[in-house]
């Protein structure tokens, strides 16, 4: 079980993509969100769990939450 | 009753499919038992390959378009014509200029890659592309007369088609400006949206050096937000400026809308089973090529061998067989690494590509099989 509580404006799922995939649906949805949207990607690839920090870290957005308790990885990010 | 097989799409996917089972069914065929339908929307076939070398003056538009009347086995019916719906419940095709509906038992969607440049705002009217005839002819112009000053060769968004382009792209401009003498007035600059060269980690790992060695800046985790035709800068996501001089891009893809509109995949790519080709949406329906999602490159060697397997598998289903040929992920690519050098890449989705040692043989093996292309669009090699 997880204790993460926020509620996503939108959900990317990209499970079953190879990297860089996820990242790049993750960054293909930001490109259409509006300030303050919390996306939610959901990915089961390993490779993710760097791939999207590094990114978000590059940028003004930010990753609220990364929750590795299921069988994917679920990545919270918020739209500067 | 008739077996009718509706392909939708007739560029190599397409083409090398219609063929293949022209092949394998022609006794059906011949027996008024199948019947095969490439729509497409125009007469001709495009082998896009060709437009790499267009903006370096060494081929020209008409050396990748051949009438696809002349490569299609004369037992496949061609429509020249655009689908505007696909109904997969009804199993049925709305055509732009034929009065009825074209009914299918099995579908192919072929449907390829199209731009998105007005996902970008500027990307239209400040930056150049080799995607398209009309992009490698407009960016010739600029190359041909460019001496000095900053190319900036800027991959906007992924997926696109033939992965490796972008890397060849700056490696040829590179050699070209350096055989001609201007390579210390041109400086160049290859940006990617993500944290390496390249999607694949094993050809990002191989071009870095080479890149570096080469004096090509690199920009990584850079996503193009916003170009100003004006000023000249085009501007990423996270906060980057580049000033540029020539601006050549790798636009957004998508897929097709009549794809989407179908509930067949977002953006207009069909989601499949990545072994087997079949739409996950919807039933006898299987996508290849761009249009199918499997997670390999967007590339002519990929539509080709997943058209083999389509072949078998769809002509395995019309005798009632069970069908058993599947896609292993099997993507080969030559990747120009400057004018006369060349690196060939083969992998699929168990083993990863080791890129080979750049030469001139493999340089003049891809420009032969550019020649030879021809033939597998026949459905010959």
């Amino acid at each position: 079980m997880t204790d993460i509580d926020i509620e996503p404006t939108d959900t990317v799922d990209a499970r079953g993509a190879a990297c860089p995939g996820p990242l790049m649906d993750l960054i293909g949805r930001v490109r259409s969100a509006s300030p303050g949207d919390v996306i939610l990607l959901l990915s089961d690839a390993d490779q993710s769990l760097t791939d999207v920090s590094e990114w978000v870290d590059e940028t003004d957005n930010e990753l609220l939450a990364v929750d590795e308790t299921g069988d994917d990885y679920r990545f919270y990010v918020e739209v500067a | 009753m008739t077996d009718r097989i509706a392909i939708l799409g007739g560029g190599t996917g397409g083409a090398v499919l219609a063929n293949g089972l022209a092949e394998r069914l022609g006794a059906e065929i011949d027996a008024g038992d199948v019947e095969v339908t490439l729509i497409n929307d125009g007469p001709d076939h495009v082998y896009k390959p060709v437009w790499l070398y267009i903006p370096f003056g060494q081929r020209e538009p008409a050396d990748g378009r051949r009438p696809l009347r002349d490569l299609v086995d004369s037992r496949v019916d061609l429509a020249v014509d655009r689908v505007t719906e696909i109904d997969t419940d009804a199993k049925e095709l709305a055509l732009r200029d034929a009065p009825d509906a074209l009914d299918y038992d099995y579908l192919v969607v072929a449907t390829g890659s199209t731009l998105a440049d007005d996902e970008i705002p500027g990307l239209a009217a400040g930056g150049h592309d080799y995607y398209s005839e009309s992009g490698a002819l407009a960016l010739r112009d600029e190359l041909l007369s460019m001496t000095e000053g900053h190319l900036v060769l800027s991959v906007v968004g992924t997926p696109h088609m033939c992965p490796a382009a972008p890397l060849e792209f700056v490696f040829m401009a590179d050699d070209w400006f350096r055989e001609r003498g201007l390579r210390d007035d041109v400086e160049i600059t290859y940006t990617y949206p993500i944290q390496r060269v390249h999607g694949n980690p094993h050809i990002a790992e191989w071009a870095a050096p080479i890149m570096d060695e080469r004096d090509i800046n690199v920009e990584t985790f850079f996503n193009a937000e916003s170009v100003d035709p004006d000023a000249k800068t085009i501007t990423s996501m996270e906060g980057t400026d580049l000033d540029y001089d020539l601006l050549v891009t790798i636009p957004p893809h998508r897929g097709v809308d009549v794809v989407e509109e179908a509930g067949l995949g977002d953006r207009g790519w069909v989601d499949v089973d990545k072994h087997t080709l079949e739409a996950e949406a919807a039933e006898d329906v299987y996508a290849l090529g761009d249009a199918a999602t499997t997670g390999v490159p967007k590339a002519g060697s990929v539509a080709h061998y997943q058209a083999g397997v389509l072949s078998q598998r769809l002509a395995s289903e019309i005798r009632g067989r069970p069908a058993t040929a599947t896609y292993d992920g099997k993507t080969l690519c030559f990747v120009e690494t400057g004018m006369d050098a060349a690196s060939f890449v083969e992998f699929d989705y168990e083993n990863p590509p080791s890129p080979a040692p750049p030469s001139e043989k493999l340089h003049w093996s891809k420009l032969a099989y550019n020649e030879s292309y021809w033939l597998t669009a026949r459905g010959l090699l």
